[in-house]
């Protein structure tokens, strides 16, 4: 990594002669639902200078991305642009004819999508993906392109450039893959880049390189960029100017700098209040000191008939009452300590104690009243929730199997269930989890953990697909039926803002052990174990200067 | 009722015509009595007579009524062909979605036998059988079933086995529920759509597998009017000129084809894309 620039961008003043890059006025579209077009963004506004790197955030639904498809005048399949203008450099996107728009993208507007697993070719080789825009356009020989791509591979600090072109998608990680594209979307020298969430699915400490990768490189050839996302830190280190989005409005538009130290709207400073959540320690003397509800000693577990060990020696403790976090990266072993205590994925060494008692390894062994008081809750409340049961039906299945609930008073359960986690009874129980949104959703897993009416649940990743707004809620409402009820979790996550709100103690994976095991303060107060402090120096902060005070550092450590 | 009137008005003019003649055929079977102008295996005039205003399309090579033989025949051919449909997706359909939920040495043995069922040519193997075990309607059913359950085999072990890895279902194991609970309500109203579609089709297939093995000689035994049959037995006709034989032939054709528009429907709306 050489000559980092270290100072931010002079910004084109709006006021200044050279002519806006990107105008849109009075911008409406519509979407396609069941009972006809319904009018998603109503109205926007959005101006970008040339070289500029505009940040676009707000909650899942505002309408981020489909403005940002817009800017390349495409619409998604059901979609419609119903109103408003678009200028790109000049050129009307709206009245431009399909083929007009056709030679702007990828030449002259490039678009970064949110999963580049799913958005390459599995059947092609990178550089041949690479090598494809600037040869349909014409701008250079297939030849030539290649020895480009192998350049700008460099750039972005992929390992061995000239080779990694030559591998297909699936043989490279994902936050390589998200550079790749952002090399592929580079290949033509565009005017305006797209980057739809580019580093949301990933962990924090690969979501750093990507950063800084595109960072620069977007700098270095004088780009505008319109960056999308819902995490406010990651838009502080990328963005000259932020537009905060709500239901499809324009809420607040301002620089970067005044934009996080004065936010104006209401709403724009609940968004900057998410990340202060903090938790209050329950006081220990609720607790005797070694009640443990549950014990994990000494698991090895592996996957494919024991060719591939994923868990080595892990012993973890958890306090009856309190919060165990589980972090680490993705690939460390935190979901996969999740299946062997719920015995889904069977042990082949080691204990697991719950209430003193030791557990079969496998879920089949265990009787019901053991597989009651574990409930699990699910990463994706999407496929974790039958899409076609309605919500009744799915919360009174645990009430009517575990405790032999019917007729009429199963259904005032439900109802209270549905109460406790703030969902409208009336509105909600007949619907199905489609019609739901994604906070919703996991609001229906966290009652139908509850219907159960187990001691001990175990929360993988439950916050990890939502937005700051909606885990914010989500955490809140854990907390209190902790609070309420005494239930156990174990919370599984790598993003440690939410172990700050949620967990007392923490316990850091790294490649299938356990690094590092004690209370949340002394965890987050140096000394730190080495992985530890590479894992809480990645978490994005909301300072604009954080990502380039970082990058210096860790160069220096490795000069040293 | 309402809401299924209602998707039929914004349905394709394709698919409103393969409803209107679906119906129609079944109100051929239901009134055959009362529409046909005389009894099924009546003989009535000489073989082969010409159409006229006493037989409105002639009579067939024993003398019989054309016209109230092909009303009659919807009855046997889309009759049989309708259940025997109906058993193949449901011994198919329920050893499919078993051989997903259960995995490893039980799917291992259904796939393997369904193999090696689908490795002999249909055709061959149903005419094999049917002249082993005689060719009673009953027997007609139950061996057609068996051979095309195993397309539906086919189909429902591999929709199911990716409705299985979803977090749903996992979770209902691990809540302890029985086999026939996570089959009966987690997996089968997840695949029931791209099973409804492919039995339009199968049915499609049925339906022209029984006439083939009818107009060969081993489907619905006379004096049983099937449309299979009428073409064999007339085909002669076709010689001389007159297109009487044809008539039950695009009777099959023609419930084949509506059958197809309502099903490409119904498949579009499975698929969920939206037209632009």
């Amino acid at each position: 990594m050489t000559d980092l620039p270290l100072k931010k961008r002079q910004v084109t003043p709006a006021s200044s002669s050279k002519k806006p890059l990107l105008t849109m006025r009075g911008l409406k579209i519509s979407a396609q639902l069941d009972n006809g077009w319904t009018e998603i963004v109503h109205g926007v506004d959005l101006d970008l200078n040339p070289g500029e790197i505009l940040g676009l955030i707000g909650e899942s639904g505002a309408g981020k991305s489909t403005i940002g498809l817009a800017a390349m005048g495409f619409a998604r399949n059901g979609c419609k642009l119903s109103g408003g203008s678009i200028h790109f450099d000049g050129i009307d996107m709206m009245q431009a004819s399909e083929k007009q728009k056709q030679s702007l993208r990828g030449a002259r507007i490039a678009y970064v999508a949110q999963s580049a697993a799913a958005s390459f070719n599995p059947a092609s080789k990178l550089i041949k993906q690479y090598a494809e825009a600037p040869v349909k356009h014409g701008l250079m020989s297939s030849n030539s392109a290649r020895k480009e791509a192998i350049e700008l591979y460099r750039k972005l600090n992929l390992p061995t450039p000239e080779l990694i072109g030559f591998r297909y998608p699936h043989q490279i990680s994902g936050g390589q893959l998200q550079r790749a594209m952002t090399a592929m979307a580079m290949s033509c020298k565009p005017d305006l880049i797209i980057f739809d969430e580019p580093t949301t699915a990933l962990d924090v400490t690969t979501q750093i390189e990507v950063l800084s990768a595109i960072r620069d490189i977007v700098r270095e050839f004088q780009t505008a960029a319109i960056y999308i996302t819902h995490d406010l830190a990651v838009v502080a280190q990328m963005a000259d100017r932020i537009q905060v989005l709500k239901d499809g409005h324009t809420v607040e538009i301002a620089d970067t700098q005044t934009m996080l130290n004065s936010p104006k709207e209401d709403y724009t400073k609940t968004l900057w209040a998410v990340r202060n959540i903090e938790r209050q320690s329950r006081s220990p003397s609720i607790n005797p000191v070694n009640d443990y509800i549950l014990q994990l000693k000494n698991i090895d577990a592996s996957y494919g008939n024991g060719t591939q060990k994923v868990l080595h020696d892990v012993s973890i403790n958890v306090k009856r009452g309190q919060t165990l976090a589980v972090v680490g990266e993705s690939g460390s072993g935190k979901s996969t300590t999740a299946r062997v205590l719920t015995g889904l994925l069977e042990a082949s060494k080691g204990e697991i104690i719950f209430n003193g008692l030791a557990l079969p390894k496998n879920y089949k062994k265990r009787n019901k009243d053991t597989l009651r008081h574990i409930q699990m809750i699910y990463q994706m409340a999407d496929t974790a929730l039958n899409p076609r049961q309605t919500i009744a039906q799915i919360i009174a299945r645990p009430l009517s199997f575990y405790l032999g609930l019917k007729g009429d008073k199963k259904q005032t359960r439900v109802r209270a269930l549905l109460e406790q986690v703030d969902l409208d009874p009336d509105k909600y129980m007949s619907r199905l989890p489609n019609e739901l949104s994604g906070g919703q959703k996991q609001r229906v897993c966290i009652a139908k953990a509850l219907a159960a009416e187990p001691e001990f649940i175990i929360c993988d990743e439950v916050t990890s697909a939502l937005d700051q707004v909606v885990t914010e809620g989500i955490l809140n409402l854990l907390n209190r039926l902790q609070q309420e009820l005494n239930i156990t979790y174990l919370f599984i996550t790598h993003d440690l803002s939410t172990v700050k709100a949620i967990a007392d103690e923490v316990v850091v994976m790294l490649q299938g052990k356990v690094v590092e095991q004690g209370p949340t303060q002394t965890l987050f107060t140096p000394p730190h174990h080495a992985y530890t402090q590479k894992l809480l120096s990645s978490v994005p902060q909301m300072d604009p200067n954080w990502l380039n005070e970082l990058l210096i550092q860790r160069q220096h450590e490795v000069t040293l | 009722m309402f809401s299924l009137l209602s998707s039929l008005r914004q349905a394709p003019i394709s698919a409103q015509f393969g409803v209107l003649i679906i119906l129609l055929y079944l109100i051929a079977m239901i009134f055959a009595p009362v529409l046909a102008p005389y009894g099924e295996t009546d003989i009535l005039g000489d073989a082969f007579e010409p159409w006229s205003s006493t037989y409105l399309l002639g009579t067939d090579s024993l003398g019989r009524d054309m016209l109230s033989r092909i009303i009659y025949g919807a009855r046997n051919t889309v009759g049989i062909a309708l259940a025997t449909t109906l058993l193949a997706f449901v011994v198919g359909g329920l050893l499919g979605i078993v051989a997903a939920v259960l995995g490893g040495f039980v799917d291992q043995i259904l796939s393997r036998l369904v193999d090696v069922l689908m490795a002999i040519p249909a055709l061959i193997f149903a005419l094999l059988i049917l002249t082993i075990v005689g060719t009673s309607t009953s027997s007609l059913i139950l061996v057609i079933a068996t051979l095309d359950s195993t397309r539906v085999f086919r189909l429902a072990r591999s929709v199911a086995q990716t409705v299985v890895v979803m977090d749903y279902v996992e979770a209902a194991r691990y809540r302890g529920e029985g086999l026939w609970w996570i089959i009966r309500y987690e997996i089968l109203p997840n695949v029931s759509s791209p099973l409804i579609a492919e039995f339009g089709l199968r049915f499609c297939f049925v339906f022209l597998f029984i006439s083939a093995l009818s107009f060969l000689g081993l489907g619905t035994q006379p004096p049983l009017a099937d449309w299979g049959s009428m073409v064999r037995d007339n085909a002669t006709l076709i010689t001389f000129g007159d297109i009487t034989p044809l008539i039950p032939a695009s009777a099959i054709a023609l419930l084949t084809i509506a059958i197809n528009f309502v099903v490409d429907w119904k498949l579009h709306n499975a698929s969920g894309l939206k037209d632009e």
